[in-house]
């Protein structure tokens, strides 16, 4: 009797330690199960998604910028290099720059090799990430289709969508009818000013939700206690002869010897203070989105003839890019002709949405390379790396970007992946030129 | 959004102006001689500054001369306007 008692006894300690881990476990993971346990408490008890600690005195890395590719290079440092002591800073709150600027779009349909390789990279990962991060960045494969206006568009969308195809890229060409069959609210007139003369499609490109990327590396990498700290704004780069020595900030001197930068329009403003010099000019890229409808485009269209692009938001929003600014500004605003030239166009493509009302329109500030192609690269100052010069188009790369900078910070050599997006392209003369090739909508 | 004061045609909307970059770069005087590191920085570098910047601008929409500005690019605001050839008004 005594022995049976010992017995259920021990069970129940054991069932106690397997339901303390469950809860544990459900704890920190987002699930069906922690949804019901939260219910009962109305939903008044989540746990906070990310820590907001205190500088330590020192870091094996810090990661300038809390935006989408800062946070995952952080997520990746964490992650598949190990380096858990490590800090991202971040001037504002994370996020709140392009990260939460931009028209979400997720491609990799670009013309060169280099280029088709890294986007690629970033497009396999996104397939994955929600399950990775534990958290719905909710991206849609609803397919990204650029139209073609005018008969040297013709020719270089198909030119594309062979080069595709050699690197294993989804593409196919479409001609006016099927382009019209996919999106049936495209006006495919021939009377129109640019009539559409045809499209590519790639149908594993689509959208994701751009917040919902920015928070779910952070929580990510605050679980692999990297230190997240907001409202802490560089000042300036402390150097030994031509090694970092740690960061200046609004929050005092932080030791480092490796510091990532993704600061994507302010990239040369951190580089000024380390007195280096890059290739970048920072200009504002404006978009809009509409009072929410019900469901009437289901995939995104691009016309980089015509600069109109255009999809819409599960709230039911049309999200609509404009283009950029021609000088230099950090204003985070942007001229009123660039958005209504683009409305123009999205009038004379879609005039169903000629009774629409717009919501909002911002405008974030963009860090563009003389040749269109990012920068991912070491510097000529030991300890010190960049990631920027994404321009109009950082968002779709952004885990592709996190994985390869992380690699290259740990590493302090680049991956292959990366190589050809170096700094000293400049200077070799070995650019890659996407700027009008490869759809890249300027 | 801002009124640029064209030198030539007095105040104006920004929209009938382009943008011509950073001003003062100079044309390398013996281009055969320049290293890629010249080149890559002649060509490629540029200030970039969240300040004040000089810059050139040309009227594309109006008279069509080029001048040179001074202006704030964190803010938009233009401190001067001064013709090509001329020395800054302000350091």
């Amino acid at each position: 009797m005594k022995f049976l008692y010992c017995a259920a006894q021990l069970e129940i300690i054991e069932y106690s330690i397997l339901i303390k881990y469950f809860w544990q476990n459900m704890k920190n993971k987002y699930s069906i199960f922690s949804l019901i346990k939260n219910a009962f408490s109305y939903h008044e008890n989540w746990q906070r998604a990310w820590r907001d600690p205190e500088p330590k005195k020192e870091y094996d890395a810090i990661i300038v910028g809390g935006g989408g590719h800062g946070l995952a290079t952080a997520f990746y440092l964490a992650k598949k290099h190990d380096m858990r002591n490590i800090a991202v800073v971040e001037k504002g709150w994370i996020g709140g720059g392009n990260t939460g600027r931009n028209t979400t779009i997720i491609r990799s349909n670009y013309l060169w090799d280099a280029s088709a390789g890294l986007y690629d990279h970033a497009l396999k990962i996104w397939k994955g990430l929600s399950q990775e991060l534990n958290y719905n960045v909710m991206f849609s494969q609803r397919g990204v289709m650029n139209l073609a206006h005018n008969l040297q568009d013709v020719r270089d969308l198909k030119r594309r969508t062979h080069a595709n195809r050699l690197n294993g890229i989804d593409a196919v060409w479409l001609n006016t009818e099927e382009v019209k069959k996919f999106c049936p609210i495209i006006n495919t007139s021939p009377d129109i000013r640019y009539p559409v003369l045809g499209g590519t499609l790639q149908k594993r490109a689509g959208t994701a939700r751009h917040d919902a990327v920015a928070w779910g590396y952070a929580r990510g990498a605050d679980e692999m206690g990297v230190d997240i700290i907001q409202n802490c704004e560089v000042k300036g780069i402390k150097r030994n002869g031509d090694c970092v020595e740690g960061l200046e900030t609004t929050k005092g001197f932080i030791k480092t010897k490796k510091v990532g930068v993704a600061a994507a329009g302010h990239s040369s403003v951190i580089a000024n203070m380390a007195g280096i010099r890059l290739p970048l000019e920072s200009k504002p890229l404006q978009a809009l989105v509409s009072e929410p409808i019900k469901p009437i485009i289901d995939t995104v269209v691009m016309s980089n003839a015509v600069h109109a692009y255009i999809s819409q938001s599960d709230k039911g929003e049309l999200v609509i890019g404009a283009g950029t600014d021609d000088y230099v500004s950090y204003t985070q605003k942007g001229t009123h002709n660039i958005v209504e030239g683009t409305l123009k166009a999205i009038l004379e493509l879609y005039p169903i949405f000629s009774r629409m009302k717009m919501l909002r329109q911002w405008g974030g500030i963009v860090d563009i390379c003389p040749d269109a192609s990012p920068i991912i690269s070491k510097t000529s100052i030991k300890g010190l790396y960049f990631n920027c010069g994404w321009g109009t188009g950082g968002f779709k790369a952004t885990p592709g970007s996190g994985d390869l900078f992380a690699h290259t910070i740990a590493n302090d050599e680049p991956h292959k992946l990366n190589k050809a997006f170096n700094l000293n392209r400049f200077v070799s003369g070995d650019l890659v030129d996407e700027h009008g090739a490869a759809a890249v909508a300027h | 959004m801002f009124i640029i004061k064209c030198p030539f045609c007095g105040e104006r909307d920004q929209s009938e102006f382009s943008s011509g970059g950073e001003a003062h770069i100079i044309r390398p005087k013996q281009p055969t001689e320049l290293s890629d590191d010249e080149w890559a920085e002649y060509l490629f570098m540029r200030k970039n500054i969240k300040g004040v910047q000089f810059e050139r601008w040309n009227h594309s929409h109006g008279c069509r001369k080029w001048f040179n500005m001074v202006r704030d690019t964190s803010n938009d605001i233009i401190h001067a306007v001064y013709k090509m050839g001329e020395k800054p008004p302000i350091k």
